[in-house]
């Protein structure tokens, strides 16, 4: 078998592992975002740039330090994490109760910042990250090349996705912040300090989106834009798997990657635009998304 | 509207018509204009019926290319060029907002703004747009086949007039009945069912009518500057709309104007000067809007002057 549908199977399976790899990072940002409006009621617009700063803060540490990959891994999610935690403390925490709009606004805003700073510094072209040695080169399946990295990459987010389900549904602190999210006084009354909850998990959010970006600098240019480009998408995954849902993110996420990886092959003129035409039709059938619930 | 407001208009109305005779570049208060029109049209949806459109730059963009094409391809004059233009933007309005009121708050917000990404990557292919380059060149050739508009002092009071008009006709609507029911919807929707109305629908012909007014201003813009291009349909062109307003005053009538009118101008003047800088400033401004005056300025005068008089009746 050489072809499938009347594509060359390896043009095929090629642009199916693409969309794998988007998949992953849609994933990854769409699930931070959901534990950030789960627990704080903010849409954190403002993570596409923490995501951008993650993979120029993995750069930034190689070029100017020689810190190597595996270190950027943890130390740059530490890094932005702790960025979210200032920006939680000086402007987040002064929103809350107030119409969920104005964080929006709030995030936005601060994304034109970063953005900006970045663009200032290292202008609009992207940097290039090299792979690390260990990942370099590919595996021939047989019927298939697959680049080893792209698969580290869809093996580490499915474990990173996998890990934070298992922390918020099934562990103590995980039923703190859901007990949270339904009466942020009660669970105060038990003694559970609630501010310091809720600040740690703008920090994860932000280290989690940083992380994103640590892992998707090899594959991509890192460049000041690589962010707003994708925050939108990622919005629409969110409207379409229903905000709030953690699995639902991860699902709908992985699923539209390789639905747009897919389109590549079939209809290249429409793979910029199936995630929302997908969203429209989504919203027709299900208003509250494919795991949401109905409000 | 109270005396001083009166007031107030006159003496700009005044200022806006001598504006050119006193040296002030035309083109830059033309543009200005297109972008304070855009402003208002969306605060008609934001400001007066509560409903936050992240996906406005669609409309303005869409419609600049439309009003673009049509005069330079196909030689229609200026006045059907805007008509074009309008349309489309009311079209593609009512297409949007079919869609996205299913949902409410955020969810609406998120929902426009990913479907004016797909209208921009529609204008990123289509071949009439010119993809990356945009649509160059764009003639204003002659109002109603008479009027050359080749002079700026000329096209400069056509713009003028429009958005008067325009300015007039969106406080005419604000103070109908109608908009009274859209007010209603903004401060309580709930309620707002409950006494009977078809709320969608009067959130739809908000809609329509914001999409359009923004249709218009795109097309007026494409005109003014003859040439229409992907940063008018970008996202971030409707993050600078909703700063316009924001930054002026939501609900107010004059707000967005004077926002449009400082962004604008911090725009052109900064931009060579800061480079890149200029979108940290836009934020920065952005954040402190939302943190610090959410009413913006002309909001807070109100606020202000109704301290004031509360004070002083005591």
């Amino acid at each position: 078998m050489t072809e499938i549908f009347g594509i060359p199977i390896q043009a095929f399976l090629g642009q199916l592992m693409l969309g794998l790899v988007n998949g992953a990072f849609y994933a990854m940002l769409s699930l931070g975002l959901a534990v950030i409006f789960g627990l704080l009621d903010i849409v954190n617009f403002a993570h596409g740039a923490l995501y951008m700063v993650g993979a120029f803060a993995a750069w930034i540490m190689l070029d100017k330090w020689g810190v190597n990959y595996w270190f950027a891994l943890i130390l740059a999610p530490l890094v932005v994490g702790a960025l979210g935690v200032v920006i939680e403390r000086t402007m987040l925490k002064r929103l809350y109760g107030l119409d969920p709009l104005y964080g929006l606004l709030l995030t936005f805003g601060l994304s034109l910042i970063l953005e900006g700073i970045f663009r200032d510094q290292y202008g609009v072209s992207g940097q290039s990250y090299s792979v690390p040695e260990a990942l370099t080169g590919a595996t021939n399946l047989g019927f298939m090349v697959l680049p080893n990295y792209r698969a580290w990459v869809v093996l580490a987010s499915i474990v990173v996705c996998l890990g934070t389900w298992f922390l918020i549904e099934r562990t103590r602190l995980g039923a703190y912040l859901r007990a949270g999210t339904e009466n942020a006084k009660l669970v105060q009354a038990f003694g559970v300090n609630v501010p310091m909850l809720v600040m740690l998990t703008y920090g994860a959010g932000a280290a989690l989106a940083a992380l994103a970006g640590v892992l998707a600098a090899p594959v991509y240019q890192v460049a000041p834009q690589m962010g707003s480009n994708l925050i939108i998408i990622v919005f629409a995954v969110v409207v379409i798997g229903g905000m709030g849902s953690i699995i639902g993110s991860v699902i709908t996420g992985l699923g539209l990657g390789i639905i747009e990886g897919l389109t590549k092959v079939f209809y290249p003129e429409a793979s910029n635009i199936v995630v929302f035409v997908i969203m429209a039709i989504v919203l027709m059938v299900r208003p509250a998304g494919l795991f949401g619930k109905e409000a | 509207m109270s005396k001083t407001v009166r007031y107030t208009y006159l003496g700009l109305l005044a200022l806006l018509l001598l504006a050119p005779l006193v040296g002030l570049y035309p083109v830059f208060v033309m543009k200005v204009l297109c972008f304070a029109l855009f402003a208002c049209a969306f605060n008609l949806l934001l400001g007066f019926t509560g409903l936050l459109s992240f996906g406005h730059a669609a409309f303005f963009g869409m419609a600049a290319y439309a009003c673009g094409w049509v005069v330079k391809a196909h030689g229609w004059t200026p006045e059907l060029g805007l008509v074009a233009g309008t349309l489309i933007g009311a079209v593609l309005g009512l297409v949007v907002g079919l869609i996205a009121i299913r949902r409410q708050g955020i969810y609406f917000a998120m929902i426009t703004l990913a479907l004016s990404q797909m209208v921009f990557f529609f204008c990123l292919q289509a071949p009439f747009t010119g993809g990356e380059d945009g649509l160059q060149g764009v003639p204003r050739s002659r109002l109603f086949g008479l009027l050359p508009l080749d002079t700026d002092t000329t096209m400069y009071y056509v713009v003028l007039a429009i958005f008067v008009a325009c300015f007039l006709g969106i406080m005419r609507i604000v103070n109908s009945p109608f908009g009274q029911v859209l007010k209603m919807i903004r401060e309580n929707e709930a309620r707002t069912t409950s006494l009977g109305y078809d709320v969608d629908k009067y959130k739809l012909l908000a809609f329509v009518l914001s999409a359009a007014l923004a249709g218009l201003a795109g097309s007026l813009k494409a005109l003014v500057m003859g040439f229409a291009t992907l940063t008018d349909v970008q996202w971030q062109m409707s993050g600078e709309v909703i700063l316009m307003s924001l930054l002026g005053g939501v609900g107010t009538f004059f707000g967005p104007v004077l926002g449009a009118g400082i962004v604008i101008a911090l725009q052109d003047y900064l931009a060579d000067r800061v480079g890149a800088w200029v979108n940290v400033i836009i934020g920065l401004i952005f954040v402190v809007c939302v943190l610090a005056f959410r009413k913006g300025l002309v909001g807070e005068l109100h606020a202000f002057m109704e301290r004031r008089r509360t004070v002083s009746s005591r």
